[in-house]
């Protein structure tokens, strides 16, 4: 088998699993039939698969359905794995076929060619930056700068509530922009992994991973705000 | 706005801001990737920015996940196993 020399052999996240080994040897465990291989697999991809399930049917449990038809679609199909893309591309192209149909009966589908206001203009607000007259045009007001998160985000005095508040932030994003950033950044997924599985360009996924990210930051600058745990430097 | 210095390009803090994913994502020509470093080097209002949304980024890939209940796995697991004391 030839590693592929795309860029998504170059460029793919290692993700939230915690499967080991190379791929080539990974695949070969699996074809020998290691079932712990296996449930490893199941226990680190099937949230991302989940997530992806879910942007095109309606119902949590029709996406749980989807995944399960995935995973045995993968038992049956991994002897004809070619190894051309990666097995984590090929298992969600899986989902993406497997919920495609699916999608069509429940005729859901999220809009992804067309622009929509929630992704156009600016991500912070204008009013923080200085005029054009000004003599630092377009730098921060002193009023409008950003200020210090104190305690980090990662500290564990606080990681529980920011991880409360940041779950209904990505649940308050425009559903394009919560589909992204969800791949990307709560699953993993590489860009090239979310870009193929939802058949969107780069540039797109680009503009909608920012708005995402740029509204989740905000969310936590109103949380230190909020606690009083901001502080000007 | 955006100025310029002879072959330099020179970003306020409001561009700056609008083109940190396109920074962090590598997706920036060489001459904007200088600018945006410039810019950091100096300004550390922006670079505070960019560093929360750093932090951001991070703290988002620990927030909780869905994933199938016990029984639907163990039973993927089963499945599995029978294709595979079936079929060889």
């Amino acid at each position: 088998m030839t590693e592929e020399s795309g860029l998504l052999a170059t460029e793919r996240s290692p993700g939230r699993g915690t499967v080991g080994g190379g791929e080539t040897e990974l695949v070969g465990r699996l074809r020998a039939g290691d079932a712990d291989a296996f449930a490893q697999l199941v226990e680190d991809w099937s949230p991302s698969m989940l997530r992806l399930a879910r942007t095109y049917v309606s119902t949590q449990a029709s996406a749980e359905e989807i995944v399960q038809e995935s995973w045995l679609a993968v038992i049956r199909g991994l002897g004809r794995f070619e190894g051309r893309s990666s097995l984590r591309t090929w298992v969600f192209r899986i989902v993406t076929n497997q919920a495609k149909t699916r999608g069509v009966h429940e005729s859901r589908t999220v809009p992804w060619s067309s622009v929509v206001a929630a992704e156009q203009g600016p991500t912070v607000d204008p009013d923080r930056f200085r005029g054009p007259d000004d003599r630092w045009p377009g730098g921060w007001t002193v009023e409008g700068r950003p200020t210090a998160w104190e305690p980090s985000p990662e500290s564990s005095a606080i990681a529980g509530e920011i991880r409360g508040r940041l779950t209904a932030a990505l649940g308050e994003l425009p559903e394009r922009q919560r589909i992204v950033v969800s791949l990307r950044d709560v699953h993993g997924l590489s860009s090239e992994e979310v870009c193929g599985a939802l058949g969107i360009t780069a540039a797109n996924q680009r503009v909608l991973l920012h708005r995402g990210r740029a509204g989740l930051r905000a969310s936590l600058e109103d949380y230190y705000r909020d606690t009083g745990t901001g502080v000007m430097v | 706005m955006s100025g310029t210095h002879g072959d330099q390009v020179d970003i306020a803090c409001r561009e700056l801001v609008e083109i940190v994913t396109d920074y962090l994502e590598g997706a920036l020509d060489s001459a904007m990737t200088a600018a945006v470093e410039r810019h950091l080097a100096i300004c550390p209002h922006c670079d505070r920015y960019i560093e929360q949304m750093r932090e951001t980024i991070s703290a988002v890939g620990h927030v909780p996940v869905d994933t199938l209940d016990e029984q639907a796995k163990a039973d993927l697991v089963a499945a599995f196993r029978n294709f595979h004391a079936t079929d060889r």
